[in-house]
């Protein structure tokens, strides 16, 4: 039988795989680039990426079942540290987002982005689909409390993903079209009260977005010089290393969010489709492992992940070419840091496990 | 799960069925979604980097605007009287940008027209070249000339790609003078950074080049380095500045006194000429350090101006070691001079009183033992008491005392003097000397405590090593009636301006507390007798002086000499003479000025060292003297 490859007995998806070797690799040859040639930084990265690996590894072992049982367990402990944070958290950056374990420094709303997703999936598969209102509620209920929490730190651009990722199952699991039309309504009239709730910091990045050249000095800075990279770059682009924008020091933050802008400087045009292409086939078959998997709540997570992962690549390049406003989300595996690899690889390990870990019904 | 299961096979299958074909369905409204927003994504970008190519590379080429931190300036050293001891200086260099130059070569070629460039200056730029970052400048040619920095200004527009640049360099007027004190700035490297930013500082010292890496520059370096400002400003294509749009401007650091006294400094240096030594001279009253000298010296603008390696490497290896700071890592034995010390010691512990007699034959034997521990007078002392026998520098009278006080009691004595433990003075990397125990011999050479070290520790041979500060210090004790106080160069602090000078407080290090609070001054007398009575060890010294001071002489034997032989100096190579050793307070009614000479392989402490504590003190004493007459 088919189901006896050697994918599923060692639970990875080569094709999967693959992919993802590629974007990292492709990540670190623009990395390299944008850190200045700072090989230090770019070991550190490798190193990263490396553990985030082995995560997914261990993670694709876990068959989807366990998940299913300990969705809710994962919610709440997540709930339970999101507290912790906001009462003992370390503050970096001017935000509170870490929670300082001594050995390493972890991110609680990072776990929602996963756990979130797997609750709603159990939750919601639990009955027959579509879900019933009763059930929409309460899932709505369950992905707010770890946004507000989240949006409390402050981190949007986090609380926003993990919104994505709750919102995305509620969508797939069928929600209907008049309910769904009703939501963006009262979402849209809850919009002043949202506006009244934010820092100013996030205030003005909104303004700032509508209308970026009214503060060109300020927060408008960020997205004008990262249009000139983009447009400056054109078709080809300038070449590797090359990029005058982001070596002459206008592009700011531009080994982390704003890594997209020296791609586009440096690889044109093509460098970027090239990029698209990788992150399309990925999403492609994270949607195509959603679509043949064997259960509800197999079906539900594998599309909540996937989802959640290309909400990260549209938010973050809508933001460096000035589409949407600045919200502090990376450019998945490509810009420099540690919790959202992490996070990220967990969830193909995910996607892998519900992949490779058959059970055999008869029908 | 469980129920699932019940869901899934006792209910009808085709619900199942049914509820599959809901959530295909969204996927493939998912997938379209997906792909419009990609395409919006696509659009959005081909708009910018095709359509608007011109545009935004008409902008990228053009005016656009930076932030570029601004150095602070660095506070200046003055001496106590307000002399410059460290300052900055203006320096001019030409920098480009190496990723903006086609042909460096015709490039340097042309600038020799107008500029001098050697090949030195080339292999230096090569080799900066190397290590930068991309689209950073490099000086191609540093310390211009004002005459070149004209030249190439009248010349400017034929070089677009070159910028002079103003920086400012440390340069220290009284060079060499000072250098152990003071210490010296140097390039920022990679150590350093790493202690910046785990100090928090990174943002602070991102246009900062040289920091303090030595002396009162390293230890007072938060207090001079001040803080950095910014400007806003446009550039154009080529990176440089067109024009300032907005400017915050940086805090310049504190400016630093020193208690230093110059002419004290001065007479100190000369006296010791180029001998090798150590010089330290402090307030007992305060702490503050009034004089200090290492001899040999480097010079520090050396270092401040970038030494190249082979100069550093000759500094390092060289056989006088310029580099060590002898006034604290010099460790010597502190010979007779610890005897004023174990005086007070033998007194407190009361197993000796003043009157106490001991018979000097000119040697000592232990019970049992043959060895003869012989006195530097080989007749001896005849009856010696604790006041003949500092007077003379009896040696017998100190072997039976040391013997009677035992390892222990002595330890614990000279411990509370703060001999083997640092003195705590404001600059870096002293050394703590050593104090030697039980517990150490054990730890470090792994044998017991023989009863004839605490015998030779009697006129400070064997073990016991001694800085000059940890002299310096515990003579000041005396005659502070048992106060230690951590010993300071730094006197004062004020902004840029030099308005606001606070002075730094004195911190004490110990109270000694003795039982008799008398024995203080008896020791300080006999102390005064080594130089003003006739049989006194430093009589010589004290001829007709105008006040009155305390000292005493020390010898340092660095080569042991055989029981039969005697120590002929003349036969003796010269770096393994004695080192000479005093130690002063004076006036001896109020004292004012607590002295610590080392002359190394300078013979005996009497002929050697004692006199320089005179020149010394008649330079402090008269200057200040003639001072108050005008």
């Amino acid at each position: 039988m088919s189901e006896y490859t050697l994918s599923n007995r060692v639970h990875i998806d080569f094709i999967l795989t693959a992919l993802i070797f590629s974007l990292c690799s492709f990540g670190i040859i623009i990395l390299y680039s944008a850190s200045g040639q700072n090989i230090d930084l770019v070991y550190s990265q490798i190193a990263k990426l490396f553990i985030a690996l082995l995560c997914m590894i261990l993670v694709a072992q876990i068959p989807p079942a366990n998940l299913n049982r300990l969705s809710l367990l994962l919610y709440v402990l997540g709930v339970i540290l999101l507290i912790f944070v906001i009462i003992f958290g370390d503050i970096g950056k001017g935000a509170q987002r870490w929670l300082d374990l001594k050995v390493l420094r972890f991110q609680p709303s990072e776990l929602m982005k996963i756990a979130v997703p797997i609750l709603l999936s159990s939750y919601l598969s639990d009955r027959f689909l579509p879900p019933k209102f009763l059930r929409i509620i309460l899932s709505c209920i369950f992905i707010a409390i770890p946004v507000i929490l989240i949006a409390k730190q402050p981190d949007l651009g986090t609380a926003l993903l993990v919104a994505v990722a709750g919102f995305s199952v509620i969508f797939i699991a069928g929600i209907s079209w008049r309910f769904l039309f009703c939501m963006s309504i009262l979402f849209a009239a809850c919009v002043p009260l949202l506006w009244h709730f934010m820092r100013d910091y996030q205030k003005q990045r909104v303004l700032t977005f509508l209308d970026p050249e009214s503060d060109p000095l300020g927060a408008g800075y960020h997205i004008i010089q990262s249009k000139i990279a983009i447009g400056s770059g054109g078709f080809t682009g300038k070449g590797w290393l090359n990029g005058t924008q982001s070596h002459l020091e206008f592009l700011p933050e531009r080994s982390t969010d704003f890594i997209f802008a020296v791609l586009c400087e440096e690889f044109g045009m093509l460098g970027v489709i090239f990029l698209l292409l990788i992150y399309l086939l990925i999403v492609f078959r994270g949607l195509y492992i959603s679509y043949k998997a064997q259960d509800a709540f197999r079906q539900l997570l594998a599309a909540g992940i996937t989802l959640t992962f290309f909400v990260y690549i549209i938010v973050n390049m809508g933001m460096v070419i000035g589409q949407l406003p600045v919200v502090g989300v990376p450019l998945p595996l490509v810009s420099f840091g540690g919790t959202s690899i992490v996070t990220l690889m967990i969830g193909f390990g995910i996607l892998m496990s519900i992949h490779t870990h058959k059970r055999f019904l008869k029908r | 799960m469980r129920f699932f299961f019940r869901d899934q096979v006792e209910v009808i299958l085709k619900d199942r069925d049914k509820e599959s074909s809901i959530i295909k369905k969204r996927i493939f409204i998912v997938g379209s979604i997906i792909a419009l927003l990609i395409g919006g994504l696509i659009f959005g970008l081909f708009s910018l980097a095709v359509v608007q190519h011109e545009h935004y590379t008409t902008l990228s080429k053009t005016n656009r605007q930076k932030i570029l931190p601004i150095a602070p300036i660095r506070g200046l050293i003055y001496s106590n009287d307000g002399v410059v001891l460290a300052e900055n200086k203006p320096t001019y260099s030409l920098q480009v940008i190496p990723e903006k130059i086609d042909d460096i070569d015709n490039l340097i070629t042309r600038l020799r027209e107008i500029v001098h460039i050697d090949d030195e200056d080339i292999k230096k730029f090569q080799y900066l070249s190397s290590k930068k970052r991309r689209f950073e400048r490099v000086a191609l040619k540093e310390n211009l000339t004002e005459k070149e920095v004209a030249l190439f200004s009248v010349n400017r527009h034929l070089f677009s790609s070159v910028d002079v640049v103003e920086s400012f360099y440390r340069n220290y007027p009284l060079g060499k003078d000072l250098a152990h004190s003071i210490g010296y700035v140097s390039r920022i490297d990679e150590n350093d950074l790493e202690n910046i930013s785990e100090a928090g500082l990174s943002s602070n010292y991102i246009a900062t080049t040289h920091i303090g890496k030595l002396g009162i520059e390293k230890s007072y370096e938060s207090f001079l380095h001040g803080k950095v400002g910014y400007q806003k400003v446009e550039v154009n294509a080529e990176g440089r500045v067109i024009r300032i749009l907005e400017k915050t401007s940086p805090i310049s650091g504190n400016n630093i006194y020193l208690s230093i006294d110059l002419l004290l400094q001065k007479t100190a240096a000369e006296s010791l000429g180029d001998r090798k030594g150590a010089i330290v001279a402090m307030d007992p009253r305060s702490g503050n350090i009034l004089a200090f000298v290492s001899s040999p010296t480097y010079d520090p603008n050396q270092f401040s101006s970038g030494i190249n390696a082979a100069l550093y490497k000759s500094l390092l290896s060289s056989k006088n070691k310029p580099l060590v700071n002898r006034v604290i890592q010099g460790k010597y034995p502190p010979g007779s001079t610890i005897k004023p010390f174990l005086g007070l010691i033998a007194l407190d512990n009361e197993i000796r009183n003043l009157s106490d007699e001991v018979w000097c034959p000119g040697w000592f034997s232990l019970d049992g033992h043959d060895h003869r521990y012989r006195d530097w007078k080989k007749e001896g002392h005849g009856r010696t008491n604790l006041d003949k026998a500092i007077i003379e520098s009896c040696d017998v009278f100190f072997y039976k005392l040391a013997f009677r006080l035992g390892i222990d009691e002595i330890y614990r004595g000279l411990s509370d003097f703060g001999f083997g433990q640092v003195s705590g003075i404001d600059i870096t990397a002293e050394k703590n000397g050593l104090l030697p125990s039980r517990r150490w011999k054990k730890e470090n050479i792994k044998d017991p405590w023989f009863p004839g070290e605490t015998v030779i520790l009697g006129i400070g041979q064997g073990y016991a090593l001694a800085t000059p500060m940890q002299l310096v210090v515990a003579t000041a004790a005396i005659a502070n009636k048992g106060i230690l106080f951590e010993p300071k160069l730094v006197s004062g602090i004020s902004n840029q301006e030099g308005i606001g000078i606070t002075t730094t407080s004195n911190k004490i290090k110990n109270r000694i507390q003795l039982k008799n609070n008398s024995s203080w001054k008896e020791i300080l007398k006999s102390m005064q007798s080594v130089v003003h009575d006739t049989n006194g060890t430093a009589w010589k010294s004290g001829l007709n002086a105008e006040y009155n001071f305390a000292g005493k002489t020390g010898t340092a034997q660095i080569i042991g000499i055989d029981q039969e032989s005697e120590y002929k100096e003349e036969e003796i190579p010269d770096d393994l003479k004695d080192h000479a050793l005093f130690i002063a307070l004076a006036p001896v009614e109020q004292p004012e000025i607590a002295l610590a000479i080392v002359v190394e392989n300078g013979g005996g402490g009497s002929k050697t060292a004692a006199p320089i504590a005179r020149k010394m003190l008649d330079s402090y004493f008269f200057r200040k003297d003639s001072n108050s007459d005008e």
